[in-house]
């Protein structure tokens, strides 16, 4: 099981150690550091590493390593997850998942990890749980606490921890009921130099977020359930009635988490709401090349793309750019060779356009490699697979909730080779 | 305020302060100042010195003070055990408080402290908890008994906490159960045959019920436990995979692959043609899907199983070749598994879709993925015959690109091309020519000559570009000298007018200016052949290549097996056995698939678990034994004198002797260090599915052949064959034997299987010293060699005049099998009745006497359960064994039996047999002037009357 904890920041620092069991020396992170060096970037080190007497496992969020020590067989993607569950936790205590911020609640910090694993078996990982163990800092509870000495940490057992219904407590009232949900698709998609779709699918999920009295239990149909691929379920979910009657039946957790991800791949048609022309070129002779993207819409369903942005790696010899936008603003990192054309909204009468040279190293072979662009958008108001949720019915308590529901399209990982 | 003033230091010195405020009268000060200690452990500070001011502490109402004292107890008590003393009474008045939490909280705190005298303290606390009334509390205790065990093992069997875990199983509360279960689990790897987690269709029942309820954690902990039991029939089996299905759609990914993991070892068991076996395969392949949407992390771990997977069913993932396309961002751990899995799935269907994705990959920045896409090409057109002129013509647009690694990395797969389709594409040479001198790598180098060598009567200037190369001959590595040397040699074969210099040239430089033997010796040779017999030289160095096969890093079948067992364990990430690295699990049991259902009869339900075969696990010596040394010193030398001839195939591989194999690998353009060709003379593409049952059955229909052949009367005894050397341990070789006595000779009788990827030759065996002097009478004949996935029956004669010393158990014997691969080590128990010599008739005079004589201290008697035969038919049934019943007694209804035998070194045994009409239970008495036989004897009286 899940034996240490080290908690190191990108430049290799080690801030924080927790041990589930005995201490194991920082020492054993030297291995990790070695391989870190060696990746370059961050994102390379490989998440499983193996040491003469340990194994080490890690992930990496928000510019920290969360590296975890085994000594026995313990299957990796248990322990990967249980590290996500750790950030995840962070940052829904303290709002980020930081170096600084996770250095100032160290205390809540270990609290946390000492309640969230017990010899290397997780215990507690349920934030309703959690939070009725140890409340999360708020600058008026502190104050409190140091005027009547009472303290952050719950002296009563969790209700939910041991019920057939872990994730939700007892006894919530609000005066005020209402339930939320978010239907948000992600297309992650690889489209050719032609602008043809090599690849696409989308990643869906629904965010909810209850706040109801008692012991609601909701049920939430679609219109076209048979789209989904593949469906992942909050463990509240009961999985018979999806199975025979496709409708997701479930008494929800309090407060804010995922109902459901679900996958509609490349099987089905996937429209691609956008087309690229693009054209990014290095002449022969002399040291310059050009550079020619236009971007218009193509299947927007008659809504409005929004935030769009257009992410470009330029090869190492790229030396500067000198380009002009019909709209929205570009910038040029010398250092990193990230060109940024931040687009905004996408007039479909004009579509936008960004063109000019790039000055190229003189003396410096002509670039190999073609730089893929990296799109990101909005679409408001639309799930792009087409889902939609039919009715929300909620049984066992007698109020009426106020409802609603959100869809909203977003670029994943959307490429485009040139 | 934020919990960074903790670290702030003053001027006095930190510990000096936090002293004086751990002792302050105010609890909102003491409070604080346990913080500032616990802050400065969380960083590895050492505030030790601090331990008995903070143990003060701990008698407090105030749970977040008691936590936080407790957090610092966890860390330190074991630098001071003596100190840690002092908590005990809060911890035991704590296991009693009304509050749950608190009791939980102490008896899990308790067990964190690895100091030996609270261990002794929390014994009785830790009993009562575990049968608390709360469950939570119980839940925490069930975990308790696994930091205990870790502790003191014994400590934790003396008090037989280990069956009240076991009973926590039933536990009403599936969080119980889920504990119960992940505590077993760790206690059972450090006791790999304790047996601890009895599994029967009750307590998996339980288990699945538990399943639907308890948390992620606990589901994953219940799934890995169900991978372990093997279903009684395939409606079982079925059943299970039915109630384990819906955890493929949990968020969870890790419970997803662990259900795979069930799923995919349970399905072994279905038969093909049921539907419900096509439903669950489609169910299978979007959860995976699904996987590689996730956090980078749990995608690569997802795409080292999906490549088992892929291998086992490559049906589950044959539609989803695009998943497995790779984004620019994707991180380089993850770019590299993705193309391992798209050229395994690489089919006629999608190979164009496939080749312009690697086309695309080959433009990339990375290197070391850019060089593997272009790998990739070559096995996609060494894979799909169909696709092989489109690759090519893929590989020389790349080399156009001029980019320097590309065209290397092209110039080495278009070799192994030329190697699957000779006399197809040597068009490209010239194109590859204009290439030579931009090679700076051995390898491209070396492919590079081994195409001018091959090809040579086709470039014009093939001496000319040789020669270049010659140049700077001692500047290169091995790996292109031996291939510049063959190279030559080639040329002058095909135009030994123009290049007598040269090649006497390169001669020269390889066997009087080099230090490198392997060069050397290959000189000579080439020497010798070119000056004695040129028209054999030509037949060695220009003989006909075996092709290479299609798939040349697939995992071998038997490796694949268990690794599937091990789906989403560290053994699937890195692709090696669970006993080839983890650490502290003292002997991990290999686990094998169940075999499918109807594959054969061995498979007949009361046979057991997986095959039914090993019943009783071999005995594989351990490798530092100290009777070892015998056996190693042993000359080991293939028995050359009855030795096949090489096969003319030229398919044997790195066959040890000179005169085969030294040779074999020379003419088989052998390119030294190509892995890709080394691996790729491995005979027939590996059947997998289904084929390792096969030989089980194959041996035991040979025994009833060969039991009712030999034309005895009865047929002596022999015990069915066993595994004595699995193919986990001998690097595939797998042996079944037993022993047999036929017509007055014992023979050792062996399967011998090869469950490698490379074909294996020059068996030989030997015999450690043992009790009765056993030793073969002659050389093992494994006459062919023995190919991947082949299996030969070997009976190999035993005379009894080899060296003596007796063993433990006295029937035990050490064997060593060597082949071409390495030495293997195994021991085996022969049934006693094998030594029985045929006449072992004793007067019936002398027996009176005998049995007088021999004192009585000597007689053991035996009782033989459930024999349903007659005095008249055992007593015929021993004869074929060579017990002889020299007179017959009845008294009362109860046959008594007289009977003699005479072991192979003389000793005699006397036996008297009481057979009662109507009880099956025999009783034996045995006398013997040696009784360490007796329990032997008795074994093969046994054995015997029961089969």
């Amino acid at each position: 099981m899940i034996h240490s904890l080290f908690l190191i920041n990108h430049t290799g620092d080690i801030f924080l150690e927790k041990h589930w069991k005995s201490v194991i020396s920082r020492g054993v992170c030297d291995y990790f550091l070695e391989v870190k060096e060696k990746a370059v970037e961050p994102e390379n080190v490989p998440p499983v590493l193996q040491t003469p007497h340990h194994y080490l496992i890690s992930i990496y969020r928000d510019k920290l390593f969360f590296l975890s020590v085994i000594q026995t067989e313990v299957p990796p993607l248990f322990v990967i997850e249980f590290l996500h569950r750790v950030a995840d936790t962070f940052q829904d205590y303290f709002g980020e998942c930081s170096e600084s911020i996770i250095k100032d609640n160290v205390v809540t910090v270990y609290e946390l990890l000492e309640e969230m694993l017990d010899n290397g078996f997780p215990l507690a990982t349920e934030s309703n749980i959690l939070k009725e163990m140890i409340k999360p800092p708020t600058i008026l509870r502190s104050v409190v606490n140091t005027l009547t000495g009472s303290s952050n940490v719950g002296d009563k057992l969790p209700t939910g921890q041991l019920s057939n219904i872990p994730w939700r407590r007892a006894a919530v009232k609000y005066t005020n009921n209402e339930a939320y949900f978010d239907v948000i698709e992600e297309i992650d998609a690889i489209l050719d130099k032609s602008g043809m779709t090599v690849f696409a699918e989308i990643q869906g999920v629904i965010e909810a977020c209850t706040r109801l009295s008692g012991m609601p239990d909701l049920t939430l149909s679609f219109m076209n359930p048979r789209l989904l691929d593949d469906v992942s379920f909050h463990p509240c979910v009961r999985f018979k009635r999806w199975e025979s009657e496709r409708v997701l039946s479930f008494i929800p957790p309090d407060g804010n988490f995922t109902l459901m991800t679900y996958h509609v791949s490349s099987q089905n048609l996937v429209a691609i709401p956008v087309y690229v022309k693009q054209n990014i070129s290095f002449f022969e002779t002399g040291s310059c090349g050009r550079l020619d993207i236009t971007i218009g819409p193509k299947q927007t369903m008659g809504k409005m793309v929004e935030g769009l942005m257009v992410t470009v790696h330029m090869p190492k010899a790229v030396l500067s750019v000198n380009l002009t936008a019909s709209q929205g603003n570009y910038t040029y990192d010398l250092a990193t060779k990230v060109l940024v054309w931040d687009i905004g909204k996408l007039n479909p009468q004009k579509p936008p356009n960004l063109r000019g040279t790039l000055s190229v190293q003189s003396g410096a072979p002509r670039p190999e490699e073609n730089p893929a662009l990296d799109i990101k958008l909005k679409i408001q108001q639309l799930a792009i697979s087409g889902l939609k949720v039919n009715r929300l019915d909620m049984y066992g308590e007698k109020y009426k909730p106020f409802k609603g529901v959100k869809y909203m399209t977003k670029a994943g990982k959307f490429q485009v080779r040139t | 305020m934020t919990d960074s003033k903790y670290f702030t230091t003053t001027k006095k010195g930190e510990i000096f302060e936090l002293k004086a405020e751990l002792n302050s009268d105010k609890k909102e000060k003491k409070k604080e100042a346990v913080k500032k200690v616990i802050a400065s452990m969380t960083v590895g500070k050492d505030v030790s010195a601090l331990f008995p001011d903070v143990v003060n502490c701990m008698q407090t109402d105030n749970l977040e003070l008691k936590k936080l004292v407790y957090l610092y107890l966890m860390n330190y008590a074991k630098s001071q055990p003596d100190m840690a003393i002092m908590a005990v009474n809060t911890f035991v008045k704590d296991c009693e408080d009304p509050n749950p939490l608190i009791r939980a909280l102490a008896v899990r705190t308790m067990g964190c402290i690895r100091v030996d005298k609270i261990t002794e303290y929390l014994c009785e606390p830790l009993r009562k908890c575990l049968k608390d009334e709360d469950p939570y509390v119980r839940k925490t205790a069930a975990v308790c008994v696994a930091k205990l065990h870790d502790i003191n093992a014994q400590l934790v069997e003396d008090q037989g906490f280990l069956d009240t875990l076991k009973d926590l199983i039933s536990d009403s509360n599936p969080m119980v159960v889920a504990n119960a279960v992940a505590a077993l689990s760790e206690i059972a790897e450090s006791h790999p045959n304790s047996n601890l987690m009895d599994l029967n269709p009750q307590t998996i029942n339980k288990l699945l019920t538990a399943l639907n309820e308890c948390t992620e954690w606990g589901q994953i902990f219940i799934l890995d436990c169900l991978a372990n039991y093997t279903p009684r029939d395939d409606r079982e089996s079925q059943s299970i995979c039915e109630r384990v299905t819906p955890r493929l759609s949990h968020a969870n990914s890790a419970v997803v692959l662990s259900a795979v993991k069930v799923l995919m070892k349970f399905m072994e068991m279905l038969p093909k043609d049921l539907d419900y076996y096509g439903t669950l395969l489609k169910k299978l392949a979007p959860p995976l899907v699904t996987l590689l949407s996730a956090e980078p992390e749990l995608q690569y771990v997802a795409l080292r199983n999906i490549n088992l997977i892929v291998q086992r069913r490559p049906e589950i993932l044959k539609h989803e070749m695009k998943v497995f396309f790779v984004k620019y961002n994707d991180p380089i751990y993850v770019k590299l598994e993705k193309l391992d899995i798209m050229i395994r799935l690489a089919s006629q269907a999608n190979i164009a879709q496939v080749l312009a994705e690697l086309k695309e990959y080959a433009t990339e920045v990375d290197v070391d993925f850019v060089r593997k896409a272009v790998r990739a090409i070559g096995r996609c057109a060494i894979k799909v015959e169909q696709s092989a002129e489109r690759c090519v013509s893929t590989l020389l647009d790349l080399i156009q690109t001029k980019v320097n690694y590309v065209v290397q990395e092209a110039i080495v797969v278009i070799k192994d091309i030329f190697r699957k389709y000779p006399n197809k594409y040597e068009s490209v040479i010239a194109t590859l020519c204009e290439n030579l001198d931009s090679l700076d790598e051995p390898e491209a180098r070396a492919a590079m000559i081994w195409i001018v060598g091959e090809y040579a009567e086709r470039i014009d200037n093939a001496d000319e570009l040789l020669e270049s190369f010659l140049e700077g001959f001692h500047d290169e590595s091995t790996q292109v000298q031996l291939q510049l040397l063959t190279a030559i040699v080639k040329l002058f074969l095909k135009k030994p007018t123009e290049t007598q210099e040269l090649v006497q040239q390169v001669l020269s430089l390889a066997t009087q200016d080099s230090d490198n033997p392997d060069l050397r010796d290959r000189g000579y040779i080439y020497w010798r052949l070119l000056s004695t017999d040129p028209v054999a030289a030509k037949e060695v160095v220009l003989a006909e290549k075996p092709l290479i096969s299609e798939e040349t890093d697939l995992i071998e079948p038997t490796l694949l097996e268990e690794l599937i067992c091990h789906i989403g364990t560290l053994a699937s990430v890195y692709h090696k056995p669970p006993s080839a690295f983890v650490e502290g699990s003292r002997g991990v049991q290999h686990k094998r698939l169940p075999g499918s259902a109807g594959s054969g009869e061995s498979e007949s339900p009361d046979a057991g678990s997986a095959g039914g075969v090993s019943e009783a696990p071999p005995a594989v010596i351990p490798s530092q034994g100290d009777l070892l040394g015998d056996l190693l010193n042993l000359d080991l030398t293939p028995p050359t004198a009855t030795g096949p001839p090489p096969p003319s195939s030229g398919m044997q591989m790195g066959a040890m002797d000179l005169l085969g194999g030294g040779l074999d690998s020379l003419l088989g353009g052998d390119l030294g260090g190509s892995p890709a060709m080394g691996s790729g003379f491995g005979g027939p593409p590996a059947a997998m599915p289904a084929s390792f049952s096969a030989p089980v059955s194959g041996g035991l229909d040979d025994l009833f052949d060969l039991g009712g052949g030999v034309g005895m009367p009865m047929g002596a005894y022999s015990p069915p064959k066993t595994i004595w050397l699995p193919a986990m341990k001998a690097k595939g070789l797998e042996i079944l034997g037993t022993f047999a006595r036929r017509a007055g000779v014992i023979q050792m009788e062996m399967t011998l299987t090869n469950k490698a990827m490379s074909v294996m030759s020059d068996f030989a065996i030997q015999f450690n010293r043992n009790s009765f002097g056993l030793a073969p009478a002659g050389p093992l004949q494994v006459l062919t060699p023995l190919s991947p996935n082949q299996s030969i029956e070997v009976a190999l004669p035993l005379n009894t005049v080899g060296p003596i010393m007796k063993m433990e158990p006295l029937n035990n014997l050490q064997v060593a099998v060597k082949n071409n691969i390495d030495v293997f080590y195994f021991s085996c128990q022969y049934p006693i009745s094998m030594l029985f010599v045929e006449d072992g008739t004793m007067d019936r005079q002398v027996f009176l006497a005998t049995w007088k004589d021999i004192p009585n201290d000597n007689e053991a008697q035996f009782q033989i359960k459930d024999c349903h035969l007659n005095s008249d038919a055992a007593s015929n049934k021993l004869q074929g064994s060579n017990i002889f019943t020299i007179a017959k007694r009845t008294v009362e209804g109860q046959d008594m039996l007289y009977q003699s035998i005479k072991l192979t070194n003389g000793i005699w045994v006397l036996a008297e047999l009481k057979v009662q009409a109507g009880n099956p239970n025999f009783m034996v008495s045995l006398k013997c002037r040696a009784p360490e036989v007796s329990q032997c004897v008795f074994q093969s009286y046994e054995a015997v009357l029961k089969n």
